[in-house]
């Protein structure tokens, strides 16, 4: 029998001839080999003899890992949720027995307080045998964290943890041994089993409620994994086969129904649909798809059936990118966490000495009883987690819910220099404007209606492939007109196109078109200046020789555009328009958008330049949105790049920030985030330093000579448990938060 | 006397806890391209060298059971993986640069370095 698995663990070439070995050496196996780069194994074995699992179990032994079937479906992620599951679980069953242990003990240790708890429970032998599960059992996990610790020279929370309750438990259990021969000593006569039990319990229970909340924290990725579709309808041989996505090839022809989720990447080839692309670009509309317009994988197709040709799948796909660029981005660290950074390496081993110092100080000028008591409060109270916990947690709910919104952002750095934008550069073809041209001015002549030109033109138009014609006939769709036939059609390069349009010579086209058909239009010559000044192509119709009217094309602004810059003015921030275009045609578009400063005739080479002189006048922190791939040094050298939409990969690259939507108002968003989840990470970093700095010193009793208050070693416990959760309650905040 | 004693003894373990943690610990002077490192109670060896401008791969396995170390973070290179108990996993890298990259876990409590050479 013959069979292949992948195997983890290898890393090098002969690590693979070690597998080999290890596994021919298994009795029952003919033939085994590795391949090291595609980290699979092939082994042909006597079923009789051995099996899968003990081959697995061959393999394990020499220090690797062999996925057979079973684990063969689960990803990593899968991996890590059974990790986590398995994790709660525990947690769960130790915090109910300690918690119950625990209000047992503290029943028990304080007879003064609950008279009616029966005598045996008061018991110092009995406390002992409650606490003791507690301490050792449910307590285990901070002990073996701390050895380990202890064993590399480190040290972490579960060392404050574990010296802090062993120094109670500890005591306590001298006392209840030795309490005669303590008393002798003139020692006092006090135990603390109540504050180890509770103060664990009071961890484990913070660790539980933490544990829950942070696997929120990584919500958008889950959800982003989730939409992937997980079969693929696939024409093969004339056939159509329902096929494991996994199984999808580049080149494969796969139909979708409505309704259907799109497998994978790729350009449709028959049929056309409105496909809802609102879960990978955050575009609210549907949109409508022909035959040679690309398709998103983990899209839902809703009302058409089309064929489309995969041309990307895997890890090439555009989900497998927004996922591994969100996740990247969770990976890296923002500035701002320097500090936090530097103080949490030296915080435990402070923290140690400092308890050390509290009992010294007490023990010399104060009550010796206290100085014990005092030195646990500030082990246990000292929370470095909040610290380590304050930034990244936001940093992640805050890429995640811009992946939501169709903002994919580069890194935390982006993210925490984006609302210092001061400048914001807009690249105006394709940017600020549609990159597609479409009708602006209708100019009827002479007795001809709006409409009329309109039908006219489109008729003529309707056999064109030309960009202009396209709008031209676009807009008449627009208005529902019923389009006349055309007998004749020419197209005239340079010039334009003529035909005959329900019995009617017509001819559409430039000047020159219509100066070498001879026909008058010299007395229009004003208005065609005017709007050819506002940047549009001006075509005129004529029908034999009499000119019917004008009709203007041009790169139109975005709808979203005006709004855009409005919302960035309230946010103060100066917006910029970057073209080569003239003066007045850049003015023009300028002017509309609600855009004051303009810069013209910008060759692309020099845009980087541009935006660099921008970012030196008066220390700006400048923004540039573009889309095309001559943006790139442009989109490196600002300090946020913004790429606009699905674009190509080198803007991308270069880009800090990707708005997939490609609608401009996403920027306001990313502004909006980057502020949001700075003014989190700001408060979290705020409270967890002011945490640790204030508490540590009341726990130490540095308050105690002014307002007499000490703090309870088991009230520290509970602050310490809150102050992890509220960081990341807090960071969680971010997904509600109104952007 | 007594407070004496316990002055003396409390100061020795002031001392003994700086040196402990804070004295300096030996680092591998060897340069390899492939490094296995342990997670137990932080990450051993917690310098490594490897060289600059080649690919690289460091293959983590954590027997420790805290979550504090679950995860490894390089945030260099933009690598934020989840380390299953007893599961070696290995992480390509190749430092464009020579430097000293930081791997820490996903708490920053714990602390590694990479020396690009």
């Amino acid at each position: 029998m013959k069979t292949s698995f992948p195997i983890i663990g290898m890393h090098c070439a002969s690590c693979a001839r070690l597998i080999e070995r290890q596994m021919k050496k298994t009795p029952g196996v003919i033939d085994a080999a590795v391949n090291y780069g595609s980290e699979q194994a092939s082994v042909e074995f006597d079923p009789t003899l051995c099996t899968v699992s003990t081959i697995a179990k061959s393999i394990e032994s020499a220090g690797y890992k062999a996925i057979i079937s079973s684990d063969r479906q689960k990803t990593p992620n899968d991996i890590k949720e059974e990790a986590k599951r398995t994790e709660l679980a525990d947690l769960k069953t130790k915090v109910i027995v300690s918690s119950i242990l625990s209000i047992l003990i503290l029943l028990g240790s304080f007879p003064e307080w609950f008279p009616f708890v029966p005598p045996l429970l008061n018991n110092a032998y009995i406390l002992l045998v409650l606490t003791s599960p507690v301490q050792f059992w449910v307590g285990w996990r901070f002990y073996q964290a701390t050895w380990s610790g202890l064993k590399n020279r480190t040290a972490s929370m579960d060392t404050l943890i574990s010296v802090g309750t062993s120094a109670a438990f500890g005591f306590s259990l001298l006392t209840t041994l030795f309490s005669r021969q303590l008393a002798a000593l003139g020692l006092p006569n006090i135990m603390y089993y109540d504050t180890a039990a509770v103060i664990i319990t009071l961890i484990l229970l913070g660790r539980f409620f933490e544990a829950k909340a942070k696997a929120h924290t990584s919500d958008a990725i889950k959800k982003l994994l989730h939409l992937q579709a997980k079969t693929a309808r696939v024409v093969r041989n004339g056939e159509e086969i329902n096929i494991p996505i996994k199984e999808v090839k580049i080149g494969d022809i796969i139909r979708v129904r409505p309704g259907e989720k799109i497998p994978v990447d790729g350009t449709i080839t028959e049929g056309s649909s409105a496909i809802d692309e609102s879960m990978v670009t955050g575009e609210s509309m549907p949109v409508e798809k022909r035959s040679g317009e690309p398709v998103i994988g983990a899209t839902m197709n809703k009302t058409g059936t089309f064929l489309f040709l995969s041309t990307k799948i895997g890890d090439e796909t555009m989900l497998s990118r927004i996922v591994k660029m969100v996740s990247e981005a969770q990976s890296t660290r923002a500035p701002i966490q320097r500090l936090a950074d530097v103080v949490s390496g030296y915080f435990v081993p402070i923290v140690l000495m400092l308890s050390v110092v509290t009992f010294l100080i007490w023990f010399d000028f104060g009550l010796p009883t206290q100085a014990f008591v005092n030195m646990i409060a500030v082990l246990i109270i000292a929370c470095p987690c909040a610290l380590g916990l304050a930034t990244p947690t936001a940093i992640m709910v805050g890429t995640g819910r811009g992946a939501e919104y169709g903002v994919l952002i580069k890194d935390a750095a982006v993210l925490e220099t984006a609302h210092k934008i001061d400048i914001a550069v807009f690249d105006k073809t394709g940017t600020l404007t549609r990159g597609k041209p479409s009708v602006t001015n209708i100019v009827p002549i002479g007795k001809t209606t709006e409409n009329n030109l309109l039908i006219l033109a489109a008729s003529l138009e309707q056999g064109s492939e030309h960009a202009l014609a396209e709008a031209i006939v676009l807009r008449a769709k627009k208005r529902k007109f019923h389009l006349s036939t055309m007998t004749t059609f020419e197209s005239v390069a340079g010039h334009g196109v003529r035909g005959i349009v329900d019995g009617k010579p017509l001819t559409l086209g430039n000047r020159t078109f219509m100066k070498r058909e001879s026909i008058p239009f010299t007395a229009h010559e004003r208005t065609i200046s005017t709007l050819e000044s506002q940047g549009k192509t001006v075509m005129l119709l004529a029908s034999g020789k009499q000119l019917l009217g004008l009709i203007a094309v041009a790169d139109t602004l975005k709808d979203e555009a005006k709004e855009m810059v409005a919302s960035l003015k309230k946010l103060h921030i100066e917006t910029w328009m970057i073209t080569g275009d003239h003066e007045s045609t850049a003015r023009a578009i300028a002017q509309q958008a609600g855009i004051t400063h303009v810069l013209a005739g910008v060759l692309p080479q020099q845009k980087s330049d541009k935006i660099q002189e921008l970012k030196q006048s008066g220390a700006h922190v400048v923004a540039f949105a573009g889309d095309g791939v001559n943006d790139a040094p442009a989109l490196a050298s600002a300090d946020i790049g913004i790429a606009m939409g699905t674009g190509t990969d080198v803007a991308i690259e270069s880009a800090g920030i990707t708005l997939l939507n490609k609608d401009l108002r996403s920027i306001v968003t990313a502004v909006r985030l980057s502020k949001a989840t700075l003014s989190i990470i700001k408060q979290n970093l705020f409270w967890a330093f002011a945490y640790n700095i204030v508490l540590v010193p009341v726990a130490a009793g540095l308050l105690y000579p002014i307002t007499g208050w000490l703090l309870n070693p088991a009230i520290a416990a509970f602050a310490m448990a809150a102050s992890s959760i509220s960081v990341v309650g807090n960071s969680l905040r971010l997904k509600t938060a109104s952007i | 006397m007594d407070k004496t004693i316990i002055t003396t003894l409390g100061l020795a373990t002031i001392g003994a806890i700086y040196w402990f943690f804070f004295g300096t610990k030996e680092e591998s002077r060897i340069v390899s391209d492939h490094w296995d490192i342990a997670v137990q109670g932080g990450y051993k060896p917690a310098a490594i060298r490897i060289p600059h401008g080649k690919p690289a791969a460091i293959t983590f396995t954590r027997t420790d059971p805290n979550t504090c170390l679950e995860e490894v973070v390089m945030s260099d290179f933009k690598i934020k993986k989840f380390l299953p108990i007893n599961t070696p996993v290995t992480i390509p890298l190749s430092p464009a640069k020579k430097g000293i990259y930081e791997i820490h876990c996903g708490m920053n409590m714990f602390h590694g370095k990479i020396v690009a050479v």
